[in-house]
């Protein structure tokens, strides 16, 4: 097998398909239930952020304090290391620390206060007046949080859902490389230290394909709800 | 009825405490226009807001047909505040609704079930003009239909009040008039009290019955519309006046006006008042007739329309070479239903 020369990327016999299409499914369901999970959690994080940083009780801002101290600590470690300081809890939480399922619990950790921060934002841009009118009619904390900063800010919680799925689909491959599977896992065992750079160049271009139809999905979703 | 009793608001900053509203005092009866005027930051926005409490006062109590809102809280305020209509400067439509969705919105707040939603939202949307662009977004209308769509929202829970917070001044003039007559034509058919704040005194002029001029967050001259426009007392309520009575600017009238004192000394410059039927009084001419030795020559006019009749304004110079004439021309105006006001020259 020419392992060195330019050449080696298209030797495509090399590729053992079958593994290489559960990689994928891999990749897309650790990003898949990872996003899933990030958003609901996001989103009430952000929300959590949003409804006490403007609030005048001691109760409410501590709060404040506590959320966006955990947000900025979460979203400050570098994943690769987050996955590690997070070893013995995924071991206790999921069972396991290989395979897919390992590495969720470091996805949506890393994943949810970026997204926590990002809801905030979209909430925040919703024109204060709205609000107002919602409540001049009479309308309860939740009615304006389902009626009113949730459909207001729809476009801006999906165009931030699709920022999170990418990023998260570029921590997955990261995480594969320390055995939570997935396509990233295969570039780094197959490709690299098998030294089968066909490998590792399918990979790359199927992962560049996920992320595209993951942009394309959310740029149209965006387009169609957003009626400013 | 709304009543504001020594009402004042104070509030917190860095610098210390600023008091938006003081000891203000206020009774609005039902069914009128009731307008509140003054320039921004006189605290007339915190006045009407403590209509619906999203503001309360810092002493003195808000009570609306007995009931005290300054008082209310939670679920009691909330469902208060149904029977409260409001429409903003800035519309403050979802955006993300269609004209139909955002007037069902209220309805939908008051737990209305869907089926008698959809007829009352199409009920409102033709009694604002909008028949046909029920399935349109804020974003694809005019600023005019948009506050259209707002009075329609505000209208959606019967309301017994509607509070109109700088409604049109994001507007044309001409849209403007069309939203007002709309304010007026609702006041008269739904019979509920509207609380108007604005800038504007063509505002006031145009649909209330009574004014309330504030300055400072006092209220420092209020009455009946036409009685405030014929003898404002107060300096701000002039300025306010002027600058809805005069056609050209008042800087104008007043140069021209100086301008002719210098030049004829012995000439004498009358600003003339009418009201209602006044108006229609030939004045000028029967002060040619009489006095033939008296020239008379007409320096500005204007004249607007309140819901209470005309109202205008003549600015006169008679000159003579006789003093005694002019003296007799301007007790003959006086014998005249109108009111005089010689200008004197600038020391």
């Amino acid at each position: 097998m020419n392992n060195n020369g330019f050449a080696s990327y298209f030797q495509l016999s090399n590729v053992d398909w079958p593994k290489m299409w559960l990689a994928t499914w891999e990749t897309v369901w650790m990003t898949l239930v990872s996003i899933i999970v990030v958003a609901i959690l996001g989103a009430l994080l952000g929300l959590l952020l949003f409804e006490t940083s403007n609030s005048k009780s001691a109760g409410a801002r501590a709060l404040n304090w506590i959320v966006a101290a955990f947000v900025n600590i979460f979203r400050s470690i570098p994943f690769i290391i987050l996955i590690v300081l997070l070893l013995p809890a995924t071991q206790a939480v999921m069972g396991t620390i290989i395979g897919p399922k390992a590495a969720l619990p470091s996805l949506i950790i890393s994943a949810a206060p970026f997204y926590a921060r990002l809801v905030e934002i979209a909430f925040h841009e919703i024109d204060h007046g709205v609000v107002e009118a919602a409540q001049s009619m009479g309308a309860t904390k939740g009615q304006i949080i389902f009626k009113v900063l949730l459909p207001e800010s729809m476009p801006a919680l999906v165009s931030g859902i699709t920022v999170t799925a990418i990023s998260l689909i570029g921590y997955t491959a990261m995480a594969g490389a320390i055995g939570a599977g997935g396509l990233g896992n295969l570039a780094y065992l197959d490709g690299f230290q098998a030294s089968n750079n066909a490998v590792t160049l399918v990979a790359t271009v199927i992962i560049v394909l996920v992320v595209f139809v993951c942009q394309f999905a959310g740029d149209i979703v965006v387009k169609r709800i957003d009626k400013r | 009825m709304i009543e504001f009793k020594d009402v004042s608001k104070t509030f917190d900053v860095k610098e210390g405490q600023v008091a938006a509203v003081r000891d203000v005092n206020l009774t609005i009866p039902d069914g009128k226009i009731y307008g509140i005027v003054g320039y921004s930051g006189a605290g007339k926005s915190t006045i009407i807001r403590m209509l619906n409490g999203l503001e309360f006062p810092t002493t003195g109590s808000v009570t609306i047909n007995n009931t005290e809102i300054s008082k209310l809280k939670g679920k009691a305020l909330r469902e208060q505040r149904l029977k409260i209509g409001m429409i903003f400067q800035h519309f403050n439509l979802l955006w993300s609704r269609t004209v139909f969705e955002n007037v069902a919105f209220p309805l939908e707040i008051a737990k209305v079930p869907k089926a008698q939603r959809k007829e009352k939202v199409l009920r409102l949307i033709e009694l604002v003009g909008l028949k046909g662009r029920e399935n349109a977004y804020p974003s694809e209308l005019s600023g005019g239909q948009k506050q259209r769509v707002g009075i329609a929202r505000s209208l959606a829970n019967d309301p017994e009040i509607l509070l109109s917070d700088e409604a049109t001044s994001a507007l044309d003039p001409q849209t403007t008039d069309e939203v007002l007559d709309l304010l007026l034509d609702i006041n008269k058919k739904l019979g509920l009290t509207v609380v108007v704040i604005t800038h504007e005194m063509h505002v006031i002029r145009k649909i209330c019955d009574q004014v309330a001029v504030l300055d400072a967050g006092e209220i420092v001259e209020q009455g009946p519309v036409l009685d405030v426009f014929k003898h404002p007392k107060q300096a701000i309520t002039k300025r306010f006046v002027n600058q809805e009575t005069s056609t050209s600017s008042q800087d104008d009238t007043t140069l021209a006006v100086s301008e002719l004192l210098k030049k004829y000394p012995n000439g004498l410059i009358i600003k003339l008042g009418f009201h209602g039927d006044q108006a229609q009084l030939p004045i000028v001419s029967s002060v040619i007739r009489k006095f033939p030795d008296v020239d008379l020559s007409i320096i500005e006019g204007n004249i607007h329309q309140t819901t209470e009749g005309a109202l205008g304004s003549l600015y006169i110079q008679v000159i003579s070479d006789n003093q005694d004439s002019v003296k007799e021309v301007l007790s003959y105006l006086n014998t005249m239903r109108v009111e005089t006001e010689v200008i004197e020259r600038e020391q």
